[in-house]
């Protein structure tokens, strides 16, 4: 047992720990005592190194004494969209804030301390089942401290149009904090839903999020999720989903990634049925020193499984960025489809990029395909755009924004599509400027 | 307007221009033609400020000012305009955003006020039927998925709307079926004025018989060799580009 994990240990001792969860919190924290944290030497962890997570003593909170205006989290919200919304405030759940009464017929969206006492049978069956705590220490971590998080369950048969809104918002309290926001959320049969996780910093406060989010999709399910990485530019964020998918269904994942210092996103999904689907977004805009690394892996476990994915990434300063997709076509699983593309833009030239696709096939009737690039502006894009007398600044973001801007402009929902444009024009230089030549 | 003297230009290691000169006053047509690699993109990239290509010695004099010191943007506000050769496809750039933007920018610096919405549209209305634009293609990427003639229409376009006082084609004619070819020429007649003056870079002969220019020159191994009027087109059109370059030996 190593010391830099002292206050983990102290703080678990701290929780009530006396529900029907209680071995299995336990036996994570045994778990994570035994591993600590992942190292560089580990090939998973080989581009991202956690020390910093490590040596700070952060305390883990359970409650808050933070209080957040209505006017600050209207900041944040999306303006004029009706959606159900879930808040927490410091990783603790806030009843004042979140919108969760008069939901429709089908639909449960609970705090999770709530759910674990209002819904042993359904999250016995879900919960820690997808999200393997063997394979990363930080999710043994997370579910040794499984307390707030959101629950959110679509009974069969349900369309539910509103898209749940989850805002997990950080503020400056005394000493810095983990949190360690745990989700579920499960789709019936030929249900569908838009969930929106969203990871803000409302100021410049140094915290650590660990959070792990689970999905279930029973057959011709389809979730739109999207996860908004919006933390403080001095916070650490891990995050990791993990999909279990049915027969015919589908998982749309967008992954936008803009704050944090240090910054690890995973996603993990398994194709467990024939027909079963998933697309995997991403974008990361990094600067200053900022480090973004985005590990994804598709497991195609039927035949006829289908994986697309497209990660973009834009760098400036000197921030480094990491992708890792992993494709594993098992034996069997044949006339399966894997496309997967990562596309990156560097703006500085000590700006630094690790990008691996990696692909083991164990079928022989399959298609796959992937491709990595790295490069910088193009050199005849921005003297066209100069030749046409715009000035070589606005030239320079206005390409920068129409490279990141193709992963966004597929978003079909248009109040999710219109706001991240906007955070992505935010995060340019000259952004009044290049706002001026989108919106008319 | 446009005074060319002595200049030499390269691209790394190798010089293209060998001492060019060149005058052009308002409102004439100058042609240049000549065999590949005599320089003629070159030129109209110099013109331009392409980057990549170094001036290393003579000078270029636009409107009474040293063109060569201006940027590419600084450029195109003094009102030189060049249609590419290949016209640059720009993914998730909007075709009106950026006329839009161009106007503006080149009416803010002549201390024009800049135009709305209503104005540039009506502008743009006015000018699509010139070289009979679709409206679909407006609306898209800067030359996304445009075919060949579709984007050199574009640049024809752009440039009606810009309304430059020089302006530079860099082989507009290459890959033009004869409908295409007639249109643009059209679009590029309906430009012609007192004031304004075009420079056609052309390989051949077959733009002139839509555009009548006032000048005609050849270029070879980076010089100008030879210069006359529209019957020189004519004449290289039937005899080649040899006799003039053992002319000119």
């Amino acid at each position: 047992m190593t010391t830099d994990i002292q206050n983990y240990i102290s703080d678990f001792d701290q929780l009530k720990n006396d529900d029907w969860l209680a071995e299995s919190r336990q036996s994570a924290l045994n778990l994570f005592k035994e591993t600590g944290f992942p190292n560089s030497r580990l090939e998973n962890w080989k581009y991202t190194d956690v020390r910093p997570i490590k040596k700070k003593s952060f305390s883990n909170v359970t409650e808050t004494t933070v209080s957040v205006s209505t006017e600050e989290i209207n900041e944040v919200r999306f303006d004029g969209l009706d959606c159900i919304e879930v808040v927490f405030i410091n990783g603790v759940f806030s009843k004042e804030h979140s919108s969760l009464e008069g939901l429709d017929k089908g639909l449960d969206v609970e705090n999770m301390l709530d759910a674990l006492a209002n819904d042993k049978d359904l999250l016995a069956k879900h919960l820690t089942k997808y999200a393997d705590d063997k394979v990363s220490p930080f999710t043994a971590l997370n579910t040794a401290f499984i307390q707030n998080g959101t629950f959110i369950n679509v009974s069969a048969n349900t369309v539910i149009e509103k898209p749940i809104n989850i805002l997990y918002l950080a503020k400056d309290s005394n000493g810095s904090l983990a949190t360690h926001p745990r989700n579920l959320i499960v789709l019936g049969e030929n249900s569908e839903a838009t969930v929106i996780e969203s990871y803000i910093g409302l100021d410049d406060a140094n915290y650590f999020t660990n959070a792990v989010t689970e999905v279930a999709l029973s057959p011709n399910a389809i979730l739109k999720h999207y996860k908004i990485q919006q933390e403080s530019l001095n916070a650490y964020h891990i995050g990791n989903l993990n999909v279990m998918q049915g027969k015919d269904s589908k998982l749309e994942s967008h992954s936008i990634s803009l704050g944090g210092a240090l910054v690890r996103n995973d996603i993990h999904g398994q194709l467990a049925a024939e027909g079963a689907e998933i697309v995997m977004n991403g974008l990361y805009m990094t600067g200053d020193k900022q480090h973004v690394d985005n590990h994804t892996r598709v497991d195609h476990l039927k035949p006829r499984t289908l994986s697309t994915e497209n990660y973009r990434g834009v760098l400036n300063g000197k921030s480094r960025a990491v992708f890792n997709g992993k494709v594993i076509v098992h034996k069997d699983a044949q006339k399966i489809e894997a496309h997967q593309n990562n596309a990156n833009l560097l703006l500085s030239d000590d700006a630094e990029i690790d990008t691996k696709p990696e692909l083991e096939i164990y079928a022989d009737d399959v298609k796959c395909t992937h491709g990595a690039t790295v490069g910088q502006l193009d050199q005849n894009m921005l003297f066209y755009l100069r030749s046409r007398a715009i000035d070589e600044e606005t030239a320079r973001s206005l390409l920068t924004y129409a490279f990141a801007d193709e992963l966004i402009s597929n978003i079909s929902f248009a109040p999710i599509r219109n706001r991240l444009e906007r955070l992505v024009i935010g995060q340019l230089p000259d952004a009044a400027l290049i706002r001026e030549f989108t919106n008319e | 307007m446009l005074k060319i003297d002595n200049l030499h230009a390269k691209i790394g290691n190798k010089e293209i221009l060998k001492g060019l000169n060149l005058s052009v006053n308002a409102g004439e047509v100058h042609a240049i033609m000549g065999p590949n690699g005599s320089g003629k993109s070159t030129l109209a990239n110099v013109l331009a400020g392409r980057n990549g290509y170094e001036v290393t010695k003579g000078s270029v004099e636009y409107e009474g000012n040293d063109l060569l010191e201006l940027a590419p943007e600084e450029r195109a506000w003094a009102g030189v305009f060049l249609a590419f050769q290949y016209p640059v496809e720009i993914p998730g750039v909007n075709n009106v955003y950026l006329l839009k933007a161009a106007v503006n920018a080149v009416r803010k610096y002549r201390g024009e006020p800049e135009l709305d919405a209503v104005e540039f549209l009506g502008l743009i209305k006015e000018k699509m039927k010139i070289v009979k634009m679709k409206e679909d293609l407006l609306n898209r990427s800067v030359n996304e998925g445009f075919s060949g003639g579709e984007k050199k229409r574009n640049e024809i376009f752009q440039m009606s709307v810009l309304e430059p006082k020089l302006a530079i084609l860099d082989e507009t004619d290459s890959g033009l079926d004869i409908d295409a070819l007639k249109i643009v020429s059209e679009g590029v007649n309906s430009l012609r004025n007192e004031e304004r003056s075009i420079i056609l870079v052309t390989h051949y002969q077959r733009l002139l018989d839509y555009i009548k220019p006032d000048h005609v020159h050849v270029l070879s191994n980076g010089k100008i060799i030879k210069s006359g009027g529209p019957e020189l087109a004519l004449e290289l059109e039937e005899k080649g580009y040899d006799w003039i370059k053992e002319e000119a030996a």
